[in-house]
């Protein structure tokens, strides 16, 4: 049974606080048991309690997979990009690298990539993944976008990604600010950078305004 | 004789603490449970619902890990992380399958003994003890993390059974503050609402409660009130998780929380921002309090608290003109020698905004230990009996003493607070202990007095289901029963009492705690009324106990409680008129309309005239404030991976883990003067003791503090350092304030080359 298609997932940084609910229980789930696939970090801890939960994102083009020679990575019809197959996974770390979000981990004892399935063994039978079940937050939500949109008044889910020159959507969505845009910032659009007469003109001035004082 | 072991490592070593992880069963998906039991968390007083998977064997079962319960709707499938990995206490190695007893020439300190001897030498040493020195040279120490059946048990044992004064229970360190207030304010101790009303405030007031790490819970019902408009104000000398993102941080100096609430209603009355109607005709005591406040302005408020007088007006002005409120409290304010004014502090200014007793406007402390409201309400309190009940209040020993179907003038009289026992056992008054569900060696302060108390001790009895640090002492252990391993009530932090249930038998000769108790009674030959049959049996005793007190659960029923998800007290079985009812709990306290037995129809506050009390809480320093010798506050709490003394989450591999020893945090403006950077060993020493640790440099806490959390044991324990100064009303001691001085250390503590983080 697919995961239902109007069940997302929701994370909001904002809710974290950092208690590792998720981490614990993600060891638990049927298919990594004793091994968790949730990161959860601080961010600069000497300035900030705040942490940031990060699971797999479920890309509609994963990279992950993009890059796998071995083809071992799949995506399931309802959007899981699922843990690499181990008869064809070759450890080479492709993944592991290429991945923009950081998320696939190489279990070097078992020679085999494996990450965050959606708790494939939960959502393919109705019922939600067991880090967004127990996480007492609310930081990590699965349901639908309705929900969600009711829920969260404050804040909407995004799904679209920049890296560079990539434009990454995914089944997992980021709680941002309802209210504000989403800027792509590009550091170049914020910079006063003027024509090329103009910056020989001021360099001139510069020359003449600071020259080192003498005497 | 009680004393530790000389061989302190080679007892590590054999009892642990060890670590647990999940092996065999636990790591294999393809193993389907035998059983998967509906029950709740073992831990903190939030109680959340969650399913044990149990597996039987030949060996007698393991749990093989759980499932959220999503329907209870407290917590809805909601856990943190000690829920998460609380099944790897089962089955652990460190458990304790036989009793124990001292023996010098065994290499770990004891030797296991059959259990039936055990018992008989604890009846004798008992027997002994009472016919030289007296009934109450025997005393008992309990906890609040019973089941409310075996806290009645326990308080029947020590009164009928040993008939000594002295049983008092590890709710001392936790509890008594608040209720204490709760008492004076509104003449009931428990939280006033159900934390659904937290849904839909307008002002969220958290005082002294790291919500996120003790309390995780709470955190979503917070979150979603602040998703519905809420403003959060939290009071905190550490900007813990749940601050992070708060409205307004208020980084009060710990102790100081009285002149807070004493500024906060000063501005208050000056803006007139009150529910004139609402004190008008359901409170009395304003106006003494009125003119108390006067003297609080907000500029000697800011001076006395150390937060900006900006922030104090916002607050007030927030708080003031608000039109629904949650206010939420917890150790933070209550560990003081204040802590009852504090309390009454926090209270004042909810009853002076008349927001009490109506939907999403509220009132409630945050209970600590799993069974932190029940626990105080049935009688194992050294002043209290089954119902709420006073120990000297004649009508109540009556009716307890027809129920226990003893002579009234039988019934011991108060006794002392936990830490006066151990001062009477220093005094040699006391000469003999039992202790169950209470580790006072690393949980109370200045510990290094309870170890030489416990070493004074002619007789000492432990019941545990590990060997916790000061069952060490004992000179017999008797092998009790895990949480999952028994069932009965226990009152979470709402009020609403809920059912505990077995998941799995007890290994070996280790046994339900309430049988021990029993065989106990049994040996010394004095059975009157200690002959239960189970768990249900008390329970029923208890509901008979407690009628027509004001902890009513005469109305509850095991049956009703599964039914309901719970059910509120009181829960009356007859309505006022004496007629049978089907009564359904109360989960809001304090309803216009509501009946209760003391007002008894006059107003719906547990007093004669049914009105609140407005309490004149005067501000005074802490026991020991700083000065050039010690400059520095040490506060002390709790870390999300580890509850109270870890004897259960310092034993939980994953748990340990993730925060696996104290570090002393403190601000890098310190840690600079301090010549200090992140991870150096650093000796933080008090007029009681030094302990050791790594710095935590952070810039969320007051420069003036340092905090270190309390879960660890031995040269790692905070509680060498606290001070043992009690509240003069509650007996809760001063956990959060004392005077300590700071250096780095000159190299690393003996315990870092031979202890495992946990140990």
């Amino acid at each position: 049974m697919p995961v239902p298609e109007q069940h997302e997932f929701f994370i909001d940084p904002n809710r974290c606080i950092g208690c590792k609910a998720c981490v614990q229980a993600c060891s638990e789930c049927d298919t990594h048991k004793g091994v968790s696939m949730i990161q959860l970090d601080y961010v600069e801890r000497s300035h900030s309690t705040q942490t940031v939960p990060v699971v797999c994102m479920h890309c509609d083009s994963p990279t992950c997979a993009e890059v796998c020679p071995a083809d071992a990575i799949k995506k399931t019809e309802d959007g899981v990009v699922q843990s690499a197959r181990k008869p064809r996974c070759i450890a080479c770390n492709n993944c592991v690298l290429a991945c923009p979000f950081g998320i696939p981990k190489m279990l070097d004892d078992q020679a085999l990539m494996m990450k965050c399935d959606m708790c494939y063994d939960r959502t393919s039978v109705g019922k939600k993944p067991m880090c967004a079940t127990v996480c007492p937050s609310g930081a990590l939500t699965f349901g639908t976008r309705e929900e969600i949109e009711k829920l969260r008044p404050r804040s909407r889910p995004l799904n679209r990604f920049q890296f560079g020159q990539q434009t990454i959507s995914t089944k997992v969505n980021m709680m941002v600010p309802r209210d504000t845009p989403t800027e792509q910032l590009d550091v170049t659009e914020s910079m006063h950078e003027p024509n090329q007469p103009r910056t020989v003109r001021l360099a001139v001035m510069d020359d003449a305004l600071f020259e080192p004082a003498t005497g | 004789m009680a004393s530790q072991p000389d061989k302190l490592l080679m007892t590590i070593e054999r009892y642990g603490p060890h670590l647990a992880f999940a092996e065999g069963m636990r790591l294999d998906s393809g193993v389907e449970p035998d059983r998967t039991v509906k029950t709740h968390c073992c831990f903190c007083g939030q109680q959340c619902g969650i399913q044990l998977k149990a597996k039987d064997t030949p060996s007698g079962g393991e749990i093989i890990g759980f499932e959220p319960w999503t329907e209870f709707p407290f917590n809805k499938g909601m856990l943190c992380p000690k829920g998460a990995k609380r099944y790897l206490q089962q089955a652990h190695p460190d458990r304790l399958t036989s009793a124990l007893r001292r023996d010098s020439a065994a290499e770990a300190g004891f030797s296991s003994m059959p259990y039936d001897q055990a018992i008989q030498r604890t009846a004798d040493s008992i027997q002994r003890i009472q016919t030289e020195h007296g009934n109450d040279a025997f005393a008992v120490l309990t906890g609040a993390s019973l089941t409310s059946e075996k806290t009645y048990l326990m308080g029947k044992f020590a009164r009928v059974c040993l008939k000594t004064a002295n049983i008092d229970y590890n709710g001392r360190l936790c509890m008594v503050s608040a209720a204490a207030g709760n008492k004076k304010a509104f003449g009931v101790d428990r939280a006033a609402n159900p934390w659904s009303d937290i849904i839909g405030t307008d002002v969220v007031w958290i005082s002294g409660a790291n919500v996120a790490e003790c309390a995780p819970i709470t955190t979503d019902y917070v979150w979603q009130a602040r998703e519905q408009g809420a403003k959060v104000i939290v009071v905190d000398p550490r900007i813990t998780p749940i601050a992070r993102t708060c409205d307004l941080f208020m980084p009060i100096k710990p102790g100081r929380d009285i002149a807070l609430f004493n500024g906060i209603l000063h501005i208050m009355i000056e803006h007139d921002w009150l529910d004139h109607e609402f004190i008008g005709n359901h409170t009395v005591g304003f106006d003494a309090l009125a003119e108390h406040v006067q003297q609080w302005t907000p500029q000697r408020t800011a001076e006395v608290t150390g937060i900006a007088e900006r922030l104090i007006h916002q607050a007030a002005e927030w708080w003031g003109t608000a039109s629904t409120s949650f206010l939420m409290h917890a150790r933070g304010i209550e560990h003081h020698t204040h802590g009852v004014q504090n309390v009454l502090g926090a209270i004042n200014i909810v009853l002076a905004s008349g927001r009490i007793g109506r939907p999403n406007c509220g009132y409630g402390t945050i209970t600590g230990q799993g069974n932190g409201q029940g626990g105080r309400e049935h009688g194992q309190k050294c002043d209290q009996l089954p119902g709420g009940r006073d120990v000297e209040d004649p009508e109540a020993r009556r009716y307890i003493a027809d129920v226990w179907k003893i002579k009234e003038e039988d019934m011991p009289h108060k006794g002392v607070d936990a830490y006066e026992i151990f001062r009477k056992i220093d005094k040699g008054e006391i000469k003999g202990l039992l202790s169950i569900c209470f580790n006072p060696k690393v949980s109370l302060p200045d510990n290094s007095f309870i170890a030489h108390c416990l070493e004074k001790l002619d007789f000492y009895v432990a019941i545990d289901f590990f060997l916790n640090e000061t069952a060490r002492y004992a000179d017999i252990v008797l092998p009790g029963s895990l949480h999952e391993e028994d069932e009965g009530v226990v009152c979470q932090l709402e009020g609403r009492v809920i059912k505990i249930n077995k998941v799995i038998d007890p290994p070996g000769d280790a046994t339900q705690d309430w049988r021990i108790i029993q065989d106990i009674a049994a040996a010394l030959g004095r059975t009157h009324g200690m002959t239960f049959r189970n768990p249900r049996e008390m329970f029923e005793e208890l509901r008979i106990a407690s009628k027509g007190g004001i902890v009513d659960y005469s109305g509850i029923t095991w049956e009703k409680i599964e039914r309901q998800f719970g059910v509120f007290w009181p829960c009356y079985s007859e309505d006022p008129d004496g007629h049978p009812i089907d009564h359904p709990g109360t989960p809001r306290l304090f309803e216009p309309d509501s009946w209760n037995p003391v007002a008894n129809g006059a107003g719906p506050f547990y007093f004669p005239d049914g009105k609140a009390r407005f309490n004149v809480a005067p501000y005074t320093d802490p026991a020991e404030v700083t000065d050039d010798e010690y400059p520095l506050i040490l506060t002390t709490g709790r870390v999300v991976s580890q509850f109270l003394s870890g004897t259960q989450t310092r034993r939980i591999g994953p748990l340990v883990e993730q925060y696996p020893e104290p570090r002393t945090e403190m601000h890098p403006r310190l840690a600079e003067q301090l010549g200090v950077v992140d991870g150096d060993w650093v000796t933080t020493e008090s007029r009681r003791g030094s302990a050791t640790l790594r710095a935590m440099v952070v810039n969320t806490i007051r420069p003036d503090t340092v905090f270190i959390p309390y879960h660890w044991a031995g040269p790692k324990s905070a509680n060498q350092l606290t001070i043992s100064a009690q509240d003069p009303i509650s007996k809760i001691p001063e956990y959060k304030v004392c005077a300590v001085r700071v250096k780095k250390a000159d190299s690393p503590p003996q315990y870092a080359s031979e202890l495992e983080a946990q140990q």
